[in-house]
């Protein structure tokens, strides 16, 4: 109970001080930031206040919060599919997509039954929306076509439902009467996979040099990266004692597991956008890139982390 | 009422619909919407996305032949008070241009769509004349394009079922008929002012 408060006071304080950094950053027009950068920061900053808020209420109604994960999913595979060209030839397999697979993926969840919903995606929906376009009778470009759907479903349902599945993961070193172990550690997970996002960008403001990819991000920078990486590892070793996780170490090795996952993400995305970006400038998605700019590197990191932790901290291991 | 809401808000949810006015503002003042159209929730979309002042004054023009069909259409059509208008069977004496004049009275606008029918993809059929007609006789009214971006994917032509993508519904500044514009010249004039909003 004391973790608790503990945590969701950390977190508390963070969001602050990111909050007055970004209102800061925004009246430093002499240090020659583009107003750009200071957006993006400001709204991965609001997005983060969104998210607590949201896995406040995971201490008290964990399915509540699967379900509040699987809206966050449909909007953000919705953003996906719209970005993506699609045939007509299609739809119906679209149909299949949004209104069968992604609800029935955060059921499984929320219902613990892990041994279907670990496969319902990259098995039974992978063969079936193959099957399904095939059925339409439209092969022109069909791999890329069945191929984008696959991904879109994949990345948007399949790895971010793993987030909310971690409110249900056992591990060894839960004690039977700390009944909101698991909620801390989904608020543990978010608040690291958000935190390093805010200290790259930090980083590669203070000290990049060498970009990453220049064509896709014209602000992630390798400094930037391992830095951010290094300053999450020692956030997550900070935070050790709210996690299942026995030793320090291992808080940081799983933070910097997070931080590698979670730029890897946001990498991905961008590409993703970058490739569409001429095509859909702003006039179909909202606000600085939509709900699935804001949830990349979640998507990337949760399944990882989900898995590594149930491999060496899980209590059937 | 609740018809109006539930229809409007299901709309919505299923379009994820972002509306926006590019050099235009909404107005009660008496106008003609015109739109591209690439699906049935067109016309519950253009409609809805007029804020409650206007779209009290604002009546669609809908096909009679879809929209007469069963109970549930014709109370829809009922709910958002459109103007039925026979395609099969055009009179002389019965044009639907001087009955949609007769019913907006001096007070009404209309949401038309004059492509006639709905298009497949992306682009914009060849506008029917119905428009030219109606500036003709009412010169003062203004003619707000329509742009409906994203709609043929979510409902495409011949499916029932809608696939919840997003889309966006832009209105355009206002353009009146000419004094002495030919009918070709002002369809295409009117035609290109809906297209120029797709990349706004």
């Amino acid at each position: 109970m004391i973790k608790d408060w503990a945590l969701l006071g950390t977190v508390l304080a963070l969001l602050t001080a990111a909050t007055f950094v970004g209102q800061w950053l925004k009246r430093q027009t002499s240090l020659g930031l583009e107003a750009r950068a200071v957006n993006s920061f400001n709204s991965r900053v609001q997005a983060w206040w969104f998210f607590s808020i949201v896995l406040g209420a995971a201490f008290f109604f964990p399915r509540l919060t699967v379900v509040l994960f699987g809206l966050l999913a449909f909007w953000a595979l919705r953003e996906f599919i719209t970005l993506t060209p699609t045939r007509m030839g299609d739809h119906r397999a679209l149909f299949w997509v949004f209104f069968f697979f992604t609800p029935m993926q955060f059921v499984l969840v929320a219902y613990e039954n892990y041994p279907f919903y670990s496969i319902l995606i990259p098995v039974y929906a992978f063969l079936f929306l193959a099957a399904r376009v095939a059925i339409s009778g439209d092969y022109t470009r069909f791999l890329e076509r069945v191929a984008k759907i696959q991904f879109g479903l994949l990345v948007c349902v399949y790895c971010l439902s793993f987030a909310p599945a971690l409110l249900f993961l056992k591990c060894k070193n839960m004690l039977d009467d700390d009944a909101s172990a698991n909620a801390r550690l989904l608020l543990f997970f978010v608040t690291i996979v958000l935190f390093s996002e805010l200290l790259q960008f930090i980083c590669s403001r203070l000290f990049g040099k060498h970009l990453i990819a220049e064509p896709i991000d014209t602000q992630r920078t390798w400094e930037g990266f391992l830095g951010g990486a290094g300053a999450t590892t020692v956030a997550g070793i900070v935070l050790y004692w709210a996690t299942p996780f026995p030793h320090w170490w291992q808080a940081g090795a799983m933070s910097l597991l997070i931080a590698v996952m979670a730029s890897a993400g946001a990498l991905t995305m961008a590409a993703i956008k970058r490739d569409r970006g001429e095509v859909t400038s702003g006039t179909l998605i909202e606000g600085h890139g939509g709900v699935l700019s804001r949830i990349d590197a979640l998507c990337f990191a949760a399944p990882v982390f989900y898995h590594v932790t149930g491999y060496f901290f899980g209590l059937s291991s | 009422m609740i018809t109006e809401t539930l229809l409007t808000w299901t709309s919505r949810f299923i379009s994820g619909v972002s509306v926006r006015w590019v050099e235009s503002q909404p107005d009660t003042c008496q106008r003609v919407y015109f739109a591209n159209h690439t699906s049935h929730l067109d016309v519950v979309l253009v409609w809805s996305a007029l804020p409650t002042e206007v779209r009290r004054l604002t009546r669609p023009i809908a096909a009679k032949d879809y929209w007469n069909r069963g109970a549930i259409r014709r109370h829809l059509a009922g709910v958002f008070n459109a103007m039925l208008i026979d395609r099969t069977e055009i009179k002389v004496h019965q044009s639907p241009v001087d009955m949609m004049l007769r019913e907006i009275g001096n007070t009404h606008s209309l949401i038309i769509f004059p492509e006639g029918g709905r298009t497949h993809g992306e682009e914009i059929g060849d506008f029917k004349s119905g428009l030219y007609y109606l500036s003709k006789k009412r010169p003062e009214l203004e003619l707000v394009p329509v742009f409906i971006n994203n709609m043929n994917r979510i409902l495409p032509r011949g499916e029932f079922l809608p696939v919840p993508l997003l889309s966006s519904i832009t209105f355009g500044p206002p353009i009146w008929l000419e004094a002495g514009e030919p009918k070709i010249e002002f369809l295409t004039r009117a035609r290109e002012a809906v297209l120029s909003l797709k990349d706004n």
